[in-house]
């Protein structure tokens, strides 16, 4: 049994804090240039199928900014 | 799919005007999950403070009533007492609750008022720009205490969770943070209880949760995590401060 | 059937007959006899006394069961009424129904625990901080402390507004007969505005918070408008041998009860004396005391402080009368042989008029 997960970022919601960046345990998140239009650079993640869909970032993230999908597969 | 992690119902969709990484975000969150977890959401009425969660009936998408300083667990009461079938909380952050509302706070849990609080420290006057707390620690610099808390002037913090765990009437208090991800979960836990106590009518409950306010202490949202674990949690400990009924 | 009743008691036994089911208080000289009676009469009746760890917690737990949606009360003397003011500005800010009671005793500071008149200004000016004001009842009579307290709650419930209740420690002492009103059932319904619990039904914020200027002034301009219907619908006050007064004298409260023995004795000697007795003190009632002075020549306004309720006597007279002043103040009460004294005064002498013109 294995979990895999899908991490969706609501980008006008992120202030670019980082708190989930840290929380993140396969280090997947990472802050991109990209502004939103409140001025906060926003974040992104990179090779989303190692996502386990583990919830940490939504957990750390003051600012519902994160939704998490996590399946498991047989 | 097995598991969905998003807004929850008693969330609204407005987007909150704390600063980046201001923790305050993840207790709300924390607050409306439990508040959906126990099925509540239309018979909770909530009790906004003064300070940074002043806005706090923006984001909860239930019935609030504002407060004057300090005196949210006053409104609380009087809340609850007409209204002894709903579930009535009061959120509300250190200056609010452990300098100018002291003696609301310990009568609400003296009186062993039916009623839960969501104490939110991190040892500063947020909204008013970061001045010295009753919470702030020996020797943290704040705008009113700019070489540092001096013990000798300005005398000691208060650990509002041991003194009111000394009350009869207080049955369940505990005091978490969330400067990481486990730690969330237990702080979690710790609120599922504290309006579990007051579902079930046992009586005054509190949660003191460990905060973060990067803008006023002058770090970086992580480095701000950092300095919880590292400075506040020694003064601060966290525990089941108390569990009267063993819930 | 009338009871024999003292003063501060018969204001709690109206309340609950209002309909009242929930008290918070302090403990206070001279009103104490308030929560004592409802300490056992309102858990009789199924309702909540609770005794408050301060005042300022009391008017907060006022706020919060008017939010809830219940008529509540709950009462002090002048210190004490000092320290509610916050939670009376945030209650009328917010819009919340309740009803306060003053029983006034000498001041300022401790003061005194003897009668006073003198939280006029603070009772009449809103009292708080912030653009606000609350409709005042002055009762004279032990009867009127059971109507007033009575109406107060309706009037409170009419307006979503904290009403005042003004009386001193007189008539809070004071027993006399009473005939009592027709009990009410509590009714917390029909205020959809109440946070209750959302069932069925969008999310209710009372608050009177808002950040935002335009929203704020918006906010301040409805209120002036509640303030403005509460003056052109709530203006009561007794005439009392107007009609043909060279002197009239304006008193509320006990001051009024003593003036108006003064006005009868001046009578028996030939001086045509008169007095209004205003009953709304905020609204004042500004119509009827200036359809109270067809043959007046002078106006004398009589209270127990160093002079308060005078300016809007003189605001409403306008500068047409000369306006004159006696008061007592330090917890003692004028004689009417004292009111006497100056009405005649004022008839030899109504030309020198720095001897005693406010």
């Amino acid at each position: 049994m294995a979990k895999t997960g899908w991490v969706i970022f609501a980008e006008e919601q992120c202030k670019g804090c980082e708190l989930c960046i840290n929380a993140c345990p396969k280090k997947l998140i990472f802050l991109t240039e990209r502004l939103n239009q409140s001025g906060y650079p926003v974040v992104g993640a990179t090779e989303t199928d190692k996502c386990t869909g583990c919830a940490m970032c939504y957990l750390m993230c003051p600012d519902l900014a994160i939704k998490v999908e996590r399946w498991t597969v047989p | 799919m097995n598991a969905v992690f998003a807004r929850p119902r008693a969330m609204t969709e407005q987007k909150t005007h704390y600063c980046p990484g201001c923790t305050h975000g993840i207790i709300h969150r924390m607050v409306a999950e439990v508040i959906d977890e126990l099925g509540i959401r239309e018979d909770t009425v909530g009790v906004a403070p003064v300070g940074c969660a002043v806005f706090l009936y923006n984001y909860l998408d239930i019935d609030m009533q504002e407060s004057a300083h300090g005196r949210a667990p006053a409104v609380a009461t009087g809340i609850k007492r007409v209204l002894p079938d709903r579930i009535v909380f009061t959120y509300q952050g250190d200056g609010d609750l452990a300098s100018i509302g002291t003696a609301e706070i310990i009568h609400a849990a003296a009186r062993g008022e039916n009623i839960t609080t969501v104490f939110v420290n991190n040892a500063i006057y947020g909204m008013t720009g970061g001045q010295m707390a009753p919470t702030t620690l020996p020797g943290q610099f704040t705008s009113t205490s700019k070489a540092g808390r001096n013990t000798q002037s300005a005398g000691f913090p208060i650990r509002v969770s041991e003194m009111l765990a000394t009350l009869e009437g207080a049955t369940y208090i505990s005091r978490v943070s969330v400067h990481n991800p486990a730690h969330v979960i237990r702080a979690k836990k710790a609120l599922l209880k504290a309006f579990t106590v007051q579902k079930q009518g046992l009586g005054f409950s509190m949660v003191e949760v460990l905060s973060t306010c990067p803008t006023n202490w002058g770090l970086k949202p992580t480095e701000a995590l950092a300095w919880l674990e590292e400075k506040m949690i020694p003064y601060y400990p966290l525990d089941e401060v108390k569990n009267r009924l063993e819930v | 059937m009338r009871t024999l009743m003292k003063g501060n008691e018969a204001i709690g036994e109206a309340a609950v007959r209002a309909g009242c089911r929930c008290f918070f208080g302090y403990p206070i000289t001279p009103q104490n006899e308030i929560p004592e009676y409802l300490s056992g009469r309102l858990p009789e009746a199924g309702g909540v006394f609770l005794q408050a760890e301060s005042e300022i917690a009391a008017i907060n737990m006022v706020f919060g069961a008017a939010g809830a949606g219940a008529r509540v009360m709950t009462s002090s003397s002048g210190p004490g009424i000092s320290l509610k003011q916050e939670g009376i500005s945030f209650l009328a800010g917010a819009e919340l129904p309740c009803v306060i009671v003053n029983i006034m005793r000498g001041g300022p500071g401790l003061g005194s625990i003897q009668p006073g008149q003198a939280d006029y200004f603070q009772a009449t000016r809103g009292g708080g901080h912030g653009d606000y004001r609350t409709i005042v009842l002055a009762p004279c009579s032990v009867q009127e402390m059971v109507d007033f307290t009575y109406w107060a709650f309706e009037l409170a419930d009419r307006y979503r507004s904290p009403v005042l209740v003004l009386a001193d420690g007189v008539l809070g002492q004071l027993m006399e007969p009473v005939t009592l009103p027709p009990e009410l059932k509590p009714d917390n319904g029909n205020k959809p505005w109440a946070t209750t619990g959302c069932r069925g039904r969008k999310r209710n914020v009372i608050k009177s918070l808002y950040l935002n200027p335009e929203e704020l002034e918006a906010h301040n301009k409805k209120l002036q408008e509640k303030f403005g219907l509460m003056q052109r619908e709530v203006n009561r006050a007794e005439k009392y041998r107007v009609e043909d007064a060279e002197t009239v004298l304006v008193a509320f409260g006990i001051s009024a009860r003593i003036s108006m023995a003064a006005v009868e004795a001046v009578r028996e000697e030939g001086i045509k004396a008169g007095l209004l007795r205003p009953i709304t003190l905020w609204p004042f009632p500004e119509g009827i005391l200036q359809s109270s002075l067809p043959k007046a020549k002078k106006v004398l306004v009589v209270e127990m402080s160093a002079g308060q309720m005078v300016e809007d006597v003189k605001l409403t007279v306008s500068g047409k009368l000369p306006v004159y002043f006696y008061g007592r103040t330090g917890g003692l009460l004028p004689s009417a042989e004292e009111i006497q004294t100056q009405i005649k005064l004022l008839e030899v002498k109504v030309s020198e008029r720095s001897l005693c013109q406010a």
